[in-house]
């Protein structure tokens, strides 16, 4: 048996009964990562030694009974969550060396858990950008089909669970960054509510938008990693102190009663024919388990690119203030004057997208523009929030493509930022208005290439996304296909 | 020209960044095209519509004002390009 094959809850019931352990199912994975990982590149560092101090450690809470779903299970972290001691570098140059003095909220409670974690997955540079790209370091391949993209921003991530790289994995979600990549790469990924996980540890981009969630190879993984991740921190006062129910308890059967909106607006002009087929086909068989599916209108669902890359770079210019090379991070030490010390070394420590949107939002939030830009955007952003908030007076979920395309290939839209935005159309909505987001698998293009269902639901509201999400994975095969490597 | 080459100079002044010919020639051409779309936001009659800062809404964040444990200093110096005397240490600021 392939153990680095196995999902979370297959993994840890043979730990529990005793049939491998920890140390033997992390050797496994890293031998695979040994295998595909010259493919793939997926992880901008691995950390092997700690993974399997930490694996005997699972190993050996696991012999005194006291485990729980996720001890000894191995995990990969993308590179923007705060590890202390291991090397956080968000995909760039700046923050290259930057070993953080503590783990985010979301790192502890995994370690609390003894889950195992396996090494820091690559991404966009400070999580900006739709394909892994923009990561300072490294291109990472679709599993899938190495000349394409595994989407972004937590591409590494989607592609280390795609390619069995890992048993599971953690993303962030800004405008998309976990649904799309879990899309183009055949997985199941969840963003949360805003609020519902800490963001304490996690390298700001757009703080009213960013939000971490599990990047899974099904929908029960998907479940046992939020039970794990959610709740209120007090070092995230913008976590929301509410509790947290048991995800797991989702995963039943039927959605008799269950009022499934399908947003026309998502399924107009420019929709792939392939990926209309799925989603079309997939909403046949939630409707086959009892629900009933009604058409709504999201009628600034247009507006969301215009708002969401004004709104994001703006609090992404101010967030990034912060990389001066006084503190930490790169610095470039031939400048002889404190100014031309922090233009020096942001001009060599960002990246091009990076500093393109630094350059949009110091514009949009200027003096004379901000009215016109930023104001502007707010205030759209509110009719895209009431769009939706009027769409969950009757609907329980929502049901729509995640990327208008399967993945694109490497390159394809390097040269054309504004095309890199447009891709993002339908994972933008839901995060200026905050709400839960799943992206499950749901078919594959003519070419093969894995095509994601986003189901979404409105603030808090995540065990329905989780039950609509089970009960198509039960009717359905694609969860348990995988890419020939 | 939705923004000029002066303005872009300007804002990458403001955001503390060194363009070159060719990056302001590109960011100017880029820039200019992404503007141009945001033009579609103006399509959409705003004038009655409170703007949205933060999708959850939360009041007051209070805590305790608790003396805690902090970083210790050498754990907090220790990522720093150049420190001494348990201080930052940056080029000269006046000159």
């Amino acid at each position: 048996m392939d153990l680095y094959r196995l999902t979370i809850h297959e993994t840890h019931d043979l730990l529990t009964r005793g049939e491998v352990t920890s140390v033997e199912l992390t050797s496994a994975v890293f031998d695979r990562i040994g295998q595909v990982e010259d493919r793939t590149g997926a992880y901008l560092m691995l950390v092997k030694d700690r993974a399997m101090a930490e694996a005997e450690a699972a190993d050996e809470v696991i012999r005194q009974g006291t485990g729980g779903p996720l001890t000894g299970v191995p995990l990969a972290i993308k590179d923007i969550l705060c590890t202390e001691g291991i090397r956080t570098t968000c995909g760039s140059k700046i923050l290259e060396n930057f070993i953080p003095p503590y783990s985010s909220t979301v790192v502890n409670k995994l370690k609390k858990a003894y889950a195992v974690i396996v090494g820091k997955t690559n991404m966009d540079e400070f999580a900006m950008g739709s394909s892994t790209e923009h990561s300072a370091f490294m291109v990472t391949r679709n599993p899938w089909d190495l000349t394409r993209i595994p989407g972004g921003s937590s591409g590494g991530s989607a592609a280390s669970v795609a390619a069995d790289e890992c048993i599971g994995a953690i993303g962030t979600d800004t405008g998309g960054s976990i649904r799309q990549p879990a899309s183009h790469c055949g997985v199941v990924g969840l963003k949360p509510t805003y609020g519902r996980v800490s963001r304490f540890g996690l390298v700001a981009f757009a703080s009213s938008l960013d939000q971490i969630g599990p990047i899974t190879k099904d929908v029960t993984d998907c479940a046992i990693l939020m039970n794990e991740i959610c709740g209120y921190d007090p070092n995230d006062s913008t976590s929301v102190p509410r509790e947290v129910p048991d995800y797991t308890g989702a995963l039943q059967a039927g959605l008799k009663g269950f009022v499934v909106g399908i947003p026309r607006e998502y399924f107009a002009g420019g929709l792939d024919e392939d990926v209309a087929q799925a989603v079309n086909a997939a909403i046949k068989v939630i409707e086959g388990f009892g629900a009933t599916s009604k058409s709504v209108s999201l009628p600034h669902t247009e507006y969301a690119v215009g708002v969401y890359y004004l709104i994001a770079p703006a609090e992404a210019s101010s967030n990034l203030a912060r990389y001066d090379g006084v503190r930490y991070g790169f610095r470039d030490k031939e400048a002889e004057e404190l100014i031309q010390m922090y233009r020096d070394t942001r001009s060599k420590g960002f990246g091009s997208e990076v500093q393109r949107r630094i350059i949009i939002g110091t514009y949009a939030l200027s003096a004379g523009y901000y009215d016109a830009y930023y104001g502007k955007a707010s205030r759209v952003r509110t009719l895209i929030m009431q769009d939706f908030n009027q769409a969950f007076e009757t609907c329980d979920v929502l049901v729509a493509p995640v990327a208008p395309t399967p993945a694109f290939r490497l390159g394809e839209k390097l040269d054309d930022p504004l095309a890199m935005y447009l891709s993002d159309i339908f994972t933008l909505p839901a995060s200026l208005a905050g709400i839960a987001g799943i992206s499950v698998p749901c078919g594959f293009s003519k070419d093969g290439l894995p095509i994601g269902l986003q189901i979404l639901s409105k603030h808090f509201d995540e065990e329905k996304l989780i039950r609509v999400a089970y009960n198509f994975e039960q009717a359905t095969d694609f969860h348990t296909k995988r890419p020939k490597l | 020209m939705k923004i000029t080459r002066d303005e872009v100079v300007h804002v990458a002044k403001l955001a503390r960044l060194n363009l070159d010919e060719e990056a302001i020639e590109l960011y100017t051409r880029q820039l200019g095209d992404i503007l141009t779309y945001m033009d579609t936001l103006n399509r959409v009659d705003t004038k009655d519509v409170p703007p949205t800062s933060h999708a959850i809404f939360i009041n007051n964040a209070f805590r305790e004002d608790e003396v805690k444990a902090s970083v210790p200093v050498e754990r907090a110096l220790a990522n720093a390009p150049q420190s001494e005397d348990g201080s930052f240490v940056v080029p000269k600021v006046i000159g």
